[in-house]
């Protein structure tokens, strides 16, 4: 039944997805697709239960330790690079 | 029984959703994409913080190390990056999600706790999503710096190797969650499925070519999204699932965007490497008549509106800074100045935008292919800057033609053509461009920005 469920969610998250991006202008495509990348990088949130929980054993905590630093890398590149490239796009003066 | 740390993280992952759904929301507009990045930001930060209660997180020491090292390669790399240089470093993020995901599967594997079946497949597609992520995108990468080569890389019988690798990946699949005892007792497994996974995705990108790079950059990009919603199921976690699927979407879309705007199929661009190179036994009649940018200036210093075509060439040349120079220039000559983008010039989506919006072109000036093809009879000169395929009339005259069908900014129609082009090799796709050949066209060969800079020279004097 869990399984059930979280197809549920996953359905309904792709439709919201589809949803919200078509409207989003050509202009923004590079900046959408790296914000979307740093949102991706939601894995470390999995990879954190992973990395501290001494009940699963060190080799578990080490691969869950490094899946922190990869995710942490595409969390924190990919909202700085998108906000880097946002404010470029200016209004005319 | 969940406890009441359980309910507080799971409630603050609702509003997290809420807060990326309403951040991508804003990114839907240029004046608030800022903010909704920012919003996108604090729904993660939300997520990550409200993880770290989590009564089984005990050890603090590696998750603190992890997350420094991380946070300041990430830093560094979003603080160095030249804008130019944007199309590689979207690469290298999706690849590191994608190796993000891996390192997930690998680790829940690892723990052995609670393996269901149900697990056990989902814990194996994040393994081979991620997997295969990576390494395309490290590929992507490599292509994109040319590293090696941008062109589209085959062999005989590459097909038939696919087909190989498809049916082992599928074999080591039905180990993993047939067998899970022998699959989970001898690592071999693991590290055979992650090999083909890594394998399949150096296939998977090495036949595309430089010009398809936008759908291959998406379609990445939706894969990370989809491996980071596998391990979400691997490990029953909602946020995973809700963000993982959004980019999974927002992918989907980029890469359904880009194949229209080359009038091909998914398949067409995934595949069409393995196919033979489409010969043109077409003649274009009409000659080549070359123009220097001393009389270039003459025609411009006339000109009422001008329209900008640009294309990858301006990115190589770096000429967009020099574009805007002539653009301040026309504007005080009273000439409308206006930029078209097709949506796939350039090696990613959006390409020209982030390179005109770096040299400070304001984004009201820029124009989607459908609202300028519209009004293009109007403007009296069409500057085509490094631009090939998304400007060949080809597409729309010259039925057997391997672009013919594809929508294109019809730059021949405005009433002066400019070419701006090293020299008179085809585009990407290999076929000669009618536009060269027309009446009302004129080839200013040479360097974009030198050919630029000294228009502008002319304009100051």
């Amino acid at each position: 039944m869990e399984a059930i469920y979280l197809l549920f969610i996953l359905l309904l998250s792709i439709f919201v997805g589809f949803e919200l991006i078509q409207k989003v202008p050509a202009t923004l495509h590079t900046p959408l697709m790296s914000g979307a990348n740093a949102i991706s990088g939601i894995t470390v949130v999995g990879a954190l239960a992973l990395a501290g929980d001494e009940t699963l054993g060190e080799y578990a905590m080490y691969l869950g330790a490094f899946a922190v630093f990869l995710a942490t890398i595409n969390v924190v590149g990919g909202y700085l690079v998108t906000d880097r490239m946002l404010a470029m796009f200016k209004k005319k003066q | 029984m969940t406890s009441n740390i359980d309910l507080v993280i799971n409630f603050t992952y609702v509003i997290s959703a809420a807060l990326f759904i309403f951040g991508l929301k804003l990114l839907g507009h240029p004046s608030s994409a800022r903010k909704g990045n920012l919003v996108s930001a604090v729904a993660m930060l939300l997520a990550i913080v409200v993880t770290l209660l989590d009564n089984n997180i005990v050890n603090f020491q590696w998750i603190a190390i992890a997350m420094l090292a991380g946070g300041v390669v990430g830093f560094f790399a979003a603080r160095l990056v030249a804008m130019t240089d944007m199309p590689e470093m979207v690469s290298l993020l999706n690849g590191v999600g994608g190796l993000a995901s891996v390192f997930v599967a690998w680790a829940t594997i690892q723990s052995g706790a609670g393996l269901t079946a149900f697990i056990l497949i989902v814990t194996f597609l994040a393994l081979l999503i991620g997997g295969v992520t990576f390494s395309g995108s490290i590929v992507a990468w490599a292509k994109l710096s040319e590293r090696i080569t941008g062109r589209a890389v085959t062999f005989s019988g590459q097909a038939i190797v696919n087909v190989i690798i498809v049916l082992a990946i599928v074999a080591t699949g039905y180990a993993f969650v047939a067998q899970p005892d022998f699959a989970l007792s001898s690592a071999e497994v693991l590290y055979v499925a992650l090999a083909l996974s890594l394998l399949f995705g150096i296939m998977l990108v090495l036949p595309i070519g430089g010009a398809d790079m936008p759908v291959v950059i998406s379609l990445l990009n939706s894969y990370s999204g989809l491996a980071a919603c596998a391990a979400g199921f691997a490990l029953q976690n909602n946020i995973l699932i809700v963000a993982g699927s959004l980019v999974g979407a927002s992918g989907i879309i980029l890469t359904n965007i880009m194949c229209k705007a080359m009038n091909r199929s998914l398949s067409n661009v995934l595949f069409s490497g393995f196919m033979a190179v489409h010969k043109s036994d077409m003649v274009i009649e009409g000659e080549v008549k070359p123009l220097s940018a001393d009389d270039a200036f003459y025609v411009l210093e006339a000109a009422q509106s001008v329209v900008v075509i640009p294309g990858y060439g301006m990115a190589v040349a770096q000429a967009q800074h020099v574009m805007k120079e002539l653009q301040i220039q026309l504007e005080e000559n009273d000439c409308e100045v206006a930029y078209a983008i097709h949506p796939v010039a350039g090696r990613m989506p959006g390409h020209m935008n982030v390179l005109l919006a770096e040299a400070d072109v304001s984004y009201e000036h820029l124009f989607e292919m459908d609202d300028i093809n519209k009004r293009i009879e109007n403007f009296d000169v069409a500057m085509v800057i490094g631009a090939n395929d998304v400007v060949n009339p080809a597409a729309r005259e010259m039925k057997g033609s391997p672009i013919y069908g594809m929508p294109v900014i019809n730059a021949d129609l405005a009433k002066n053509v400019f070419v701006l082009k090293r020299g008179m090799a085809s585009g990407f796709a290999g076929i000669d461009n009618p536009l060269f050949f027309k009446p009302n066209t004129r080839m200013i060969f040479g360097d974009a920005k030198e050919t630029l800079s000294s228009i502008v020279r002319q304009f100051n004097d």
